[in-house]
């Protein structure tokens, strides 16, 4: 199987982006915040359309738009927070702008080149070169350590806002920041391997991981790994089977993964004392 | 879709009446102001409840599943409809189901359940794309709606969905708010809020399905939210806001359709942004209403200081 290059370049790109959607996809869970994740992949898509209408590289519209309208989300939610019908009605604009600049490409002068431009941004994860595949790999091996960085402030000021903002945790600023991650791991991904395996991976291994476990580094890396087996498992029973589409194939596995955690374990209560206490290092009685 | 703009004999004439007949001479264009009418009075109501039960990620996700129901409903030989009432069905089930009893308290396994269903259902609709093999023809359609297209039998299919989902939620409606605004009181008042969970996020994939192959996925979900969440700002009272709600989503159609048959460009596109517009501006207003004026906020730091 590795004697294709496809596959490897198809490896080596998926395993570091489901890593990082591994990790930041436990933090949106936490913060329940998945449905921003998917707005933003949309944002990415709507931004490629724009720059390709405006004739520049799309790339550069994916990362302007997507960490933009992060910005936004994080400026006007409350505790940057971005609440349910905001990034309803923002997201519902941008669908309305991607339909727009779609139809300007397409009935524009000399649009056709943008509009295979902007199709072709979003191909398949087997369709990646080898030169796309390492900067893919790169951009996502840096927001995996840019979420492994801001962590532990992340957790504290994620469970317990108040009690973290007392001590001298910068919330506010962390949720922003945190947004523009979740911007550029929509940016990234979108472009790399589509905007469906993105929300899959955000998703399912992460809430499979907030399942299995209560403490959040344990959890934490379950996710990453979790995602990234996903990813594996995907994309050699799509080589296996060439009719299953690899994203469909990765996403039945973390599913899959996810439907058993959920029914063969109890659900938990977002914040246990246990939780806090792990994040805070003071015990738990003392929280109580 | 576009709405070819030859059809337009001249641009508006800022003359209302005149412009109004102008829109109407085609049948065509009467039955899209009819479809949409309907449309955004069934979203309208639908979404209020949408809304306040802070449910627009479920929304989203049971209008995307058009997608898996159109491709899915092809591959197999079954008519549009039934593959799009099959998965919004099931999606609306599943969400519901694996929310538990208080979605509140575990917020975040909701937003975790709502996406992989979401992201498995655009995976099964992949799948079922490239099973078939064939072209998709109308696979833009799907998402953007086909109001160009509206035949007079769509119209009263569509009256038909709205009356049964708006009496539904006329019997379900003082249960479902009490639900809506305070589970656990309503709860302890032997509220079903379970089954009234349930059955909302299955009246909202009902309504969904109904609409999309008309309207498109995308658009219904603007005219879910942005009426509603409009309205929601401006005043408190309940029958005064679905009021609003109805009026804003009916003005922002048609002032969409309007739009895109004097200029050539997507009907979508108008209508989501004359909604965005039309919020932006309430919520902006809003907060200009509620902040202290400088003068009150002068006198309290003038006050604190002394």
């Amino acid at each position: 199987m590795f004697a294709h290059e496809f596959i490897r370049n198809a490896f080596l790109a998926g395993t570091l982006i489901a890593l990082a959607c591994g990790l930041v996809g436990y933090f949106v869970v936490l913060r329940a915040q998945v449905f921003a994740g998917d707005a933003l992949s949309h944002v990415a898509f709507t931004g490629a359309l724009a720059a390709a209408a405006a004739g520049i590289d799309p790339r550069i519209g994916l990362f302007v738009a997507t960490i933009a309208i992060a910005l936004v989300l994080g400026a006007i939610g409350e505790r940057a927070g971005a609440d349910d019908v905001t990034i309803g009605i923002i997201f519902a604009w941008i669908l309305g702008l991607g339909v727009f600049f779609l139809a300007l490409i397409s009935t524009g002068s000399g649009g056709g080149n943008g509009l295979i431009g902007a199709r072709t941004l979003f191909g398949s994860i087997f369709g990646l070169s080898a030169t796309d595949a390492r900067l893919a790999a790169v951009i996502a091996a840096a927001i995996a350590a840019a979420m492994l960085t801001v962590a532990r402030p992340l957790l504290f000021a994620s469970v317990d806002p108040d009690v973290a903002g007392v001590r001298g945790v910068p919330v506010r600023l962390l949720g922003v920041a945190f947004l523009v991650l979740v911007g550029a791991t929509a940016a990234e991904a979108t472009q790399a391997v589509g905007a469906l395996l993105l929300l899959g991976l955000l998703a399912a291994p992460a809430g499979a991981a907030h399942r299995l476990t209560a403490n959040p580094y344990l959890a934490l890396a379950l996710s990453g790994a979790l995602a990234i087996l996903a990813m594996w498992l995907g994309l050699t029973i799509s080589y296996l089977i060439p009719t299953l589409p690899p994203s469909t194939a990765v996403i039945a596995i973390a599913t899959a993964t996810y439907a058993l955690a959920f029914l063969f374990t109890a659900p938990r209560s977002i914040a246990p004392p246990r939780l806090l206490s792990v994040i805070s290092r003071t015990p738990a009685r003392e929280l109580d | 879709m576009l709405i070819p703009s030859v059809l337009a004999e001249a641009g508006p004439s800022l003359d209302l009446i005149s412009d109004l007949r102008q829109l109407t001479t085609y049948p065509f264009m009467v039955n899209a102001l009819a479809a949409g009418s309907i449309v955004a009075l069934m979203a309208g109501v639908v979404g209020w409840f949408m809304v306040l039960r802070r449910q627009s990620f479920a929304g989203h996700t049971l209008s995307v599943m058009a997608f898996p129901g159109a491709t899915g409903a092809l591959l197999v030989g079954l008519s549009a409809p039934t593959g799009y009432f099959f998965f919004c069905g099931t999606a609306a089930l599943l969400i519901g189901g694996a929310e538990g009893p208080d979605r509140r308290r575990n917020p975040a396994q909701a937003s975790a359940v709502t996406g992989t269903v979401q992201a498995f259902g655009l995976a099964c609709g992949f799948l079922f794309l490239s099973l078939y093999q064939g072209v998709l023809a109308n696979y833009e359609t799907l998402l953007f709606g086909t109001f160009l297209g509206i035949t007079h039998e769509q119209v009263l299919t569509l009256a038909i969905v709205a009356a049964v989902t708006l009496a539904c939620l006329a019997i379900a409606g003082r249960p479902l708010l009490f639900a809506s605004v305070d589970e656990g009181v309503a709860r302890a008042h032997g509220v079903p809020t379970r089954a009234l969970a349930m059955g909302f996020l299955l009246l909202l994939g009902l309504a969904v399905a109904a609409t999309a192959q008309i309207t498109g996925a995308l658009l219904v979900f603007a005219l879910l939210v942005a009426p509603a969440a409009t309205a929601q700002l401006i005043t408190p009272r309940i029958g005064l806001s679905l009021v609003l709600t109805v009026a804003i989503g009916i003005s922002i159609t048609w002032v969409g359709l309007g739009l895109a048959y004097f200029y050539n460009y997507p009907v979508g596109f108008y209508i989501t942004s004359v909604a965005f517009v039309v919020y932006v501006v309430v919520r902006v207003g809003r907060s200009a209403v509620d902040s202290p004026t400088l003068l009150h906020r002068r006198a309290q730091a003038a006050h604190a200081g002394a």
